[in-house]
């Protein structure tokens, strides 16, 4: 089985989020880059596939060479080699057209990505992959199993879970549950060092064109002071709620 | 030429968020001068749509469409949109809305803009406010295709009553044998969910462990709530993960939010801050959460929750 794993390099949870030139840009100052989380996910799945059913494990990214050091990291976890598409990724869209290039081209059975990422939340790329090569599609994995090209998937719905049959060509959109978080990753000095030899090749863009262009960028707007009710005086919190916030 | 909105519907029945849909489809209609068309699948009462402002609903009836089918759905709404021409379809940003619409947008050819929060500030060119950055931020997104998809962020546009004579037609969609098969559902029957509710009461750590849950539990059923919580409760196996509620959890986006010995990390704040009115109860004055929230109670949950239970309990007495 060859597994592509879709890698997207976002801020950190904890980073403070500005920006700059008009606010027509995100200020990249003092922001450390990472694995996005819901990635992290189903690239722990993947090294399961890798171990115990010896599935093959490229991991892909859209960007510039300075996402090079995330695709590193995920080497570091385990992927056998990595691809960057060199190009700046511009809407969900363009960025599913380039990965989908290059999953048909290399004939991957399984693409592998974070039902979405922690930067845009956009939940397009996986299904839009999906739809541009007509293969099966599961967003919101929280388990799967292959047995040859079967595949049973569970997904998340609203109030609880769905089971599925489906079967190879697949893109899983995953989250957490597709690995426990205790079960996550992390690289360790030996993964660290044979990821500098493991193989990374960058591909030239198939330059598609993009559906849509980031105008601006607003930041929530402030919030006033909190107001404190004491302890002895729930009345008046149900008197706020009911009265001001009318939200009871 | 019109605006498409795919009106959801569960067990026959129309969720809020569809209404929700089918008023913002309203909204871009007018400016866009262009019919709105609702398409309902498998749908009861749909005249319900009139209310909210569509001047023609498409009734899809099939038995093979009883259970949602992602790619069929999607194939649906397409076969739909080409017959109608429309130029703007409009989902909601539910779990299964989001499964739907990137597959609409490659199908249509169209660009996509999901958890959008706000009618379009301009037609031309296309621009729609989007959900960016785990809610730490916006992005205003030209859509510059010439077929757009819209997915709508849930209680962000409200729902606006505009009641019209809308004239209804079955369409007869064609659909085929799919490649992704539902097997079973396991879902709890008559609980409210995250989702749906209007209101969630949230717990975290402070509760110091889970036999402690019943006054979460009684409190949301006071107030006809969800019932949620941080991060670190579910990773101890005290709830099940799916009440998991945050940045990697279940994003909450209700009315009314209530925190109860959560301290307020950054990854759950960007989870919840979606949500209208946040009240935090918190033994510590200096946690996090008392920024973000709008009501705060400084005090020992297991002091404060029970007497928030029985006021309310008095309140809804007098009240109903």
């Amino acid at each position: 089985m060859k597994i592509l794993v879709c890698i997207s390099h976002v801020p950190d949870t904890t980073s403070k989020i500005n920006f700059t030139d008009n606010d027509t840009n995100f200020d990249t100052n003092g922001v450390q880059f990472v694995i996005n989380p819901y990635d992290e996910f189903v690239l722990t799945r993947a090294m399961w596939f890798k171990e115990k059913q010896g599935a093959a494990v490229t991991v892909v990214n859209v960007g510039s060479a300075s996402t090079e050091s995330t695709l590193r990291k995920a080497l570091a976890i385990g992927a056998d080699n990595a691809i960057r598409i060199n190009a700046e990724p511009k809407d969900g869209m363009s960025v599913a057209k380039e990965i989908a290039a290059v999953a048909k081209e290399g004939g991957y059975d399984l693409i592998l990505a974070g039902k979405e990422s922690s930067d845009y939340n956009g939940q397009m790329v996986p299904g839009m992959i999906a739809a541009l090569l007509g293969y099966n599609f599961v967003n919101g994995c929280v388990q799967m199993d292959v047995d040859g090209t079967r595949v049973s998937a569970t997904r998340e719905i609203d109030g609880g879970s769905e089971s599925l049959q489906t079967s190879l060509p697949l893109v899983v959109g995953g989250q957490k549950g597709i690995v426990e978080e205790s079960d996550l990753r992390i690289p360790n000095m030996r993964g660290i060092m044979m990821a500098r030899k493991k193989p990374l090749t960058v591909l030239e863009s198939s330059h598609p064109n993009n559906a849509t262009n980031s105008v601006s960028f607003e930041k929530p707007a402030p919030k006033g002071a909190v107001k404190l009710v004491a302890a002895e005086n729930i009345d008046e919190l149900i008197n706020l709620l009911h009265n001001e916030a009318k939200v009871i | 030429m019109s605006v498409l909105v795919y009106a959801s519907s569960s067990d026959g029945k129309f969720k809020k968020s569809s209404f929700e849909v089918v008023s913002y489809g309203k909204k871009v209609a007018e400016e866009l001068g262009i019919k709105l068309i609702a398409l309902t699948i498998n749908a009861n009462d749909v005249t319900e749509l009139q209310n909210y402002g569509a001047d023609t609903i498409v009734s899809v009836n099939n038995t093979a469409l009883n259970e949602f089918n992602a790619k069929e759905y999607a194939s649906v709404i397409q076969q739909v949109a080409e017959s109608k021409a429309s130029k703007v379809v409009v989902i909601d940003s539910s779990i299964d809305g989001l499964y739907v619409g990137p597959l609409v947008s490659v199908a249509l050819n169209a660009g996509y803009a999901s958890n959008v929060v706000d009618a379009p500030s301009s037609t031309s060119p296309f621009v729609v406010k989007r959900k960016a950055f785990s809610n730490k931020g916006f992005n205003n997104t030209e859509i510059t295709t010439e077929n757009k998809v819209i997915g709508l962020a849930k209680n962000s546009y409200g729902i606006h009553e505009n009641l019209v004579a809308a004239s209804v037609e079955n369409f007869e969609a064609s659909v085929s044998e799919p490649g992704v098969k539902s097997t079973s559902i396991d879902k709890a029957i008559g609980k409210v969910t995250i989702a749906d509710a209007d209101v969630v009461v949230s717990a975290g750590r402070g509760l110091k462990g889970p036999e402690n849950w019943g006054m979460v539990e009684e409190l949301a059923d006071v107030l006809g709530a969800a019932t949620a919580c941080s991060k670190p409760v579910s990773d101890l196996g005290w709830r099940p993960h799916g009440e998991h509620v945050g940045q990697t959890g279940k994003p909450v986006a209700t009315n009314l939010y209530i925190a109860i010995g959560i301290s307020g990390a950054i990854q759950h704040l960007a989870g919840i801050n979606a949500s209208k009115v946040k009240v935090v109860i918190n033994t510590d004055p200096e946690a996090p959460f008392f920024k973000a929230a709008d009501y705060g109670v400084v005090g020992d949950a297991f002091d404060v929750v029970p007497q928030l239970i029985s006021k309310l309990k008095d309140f809804k007495a007098q009240n109903s």
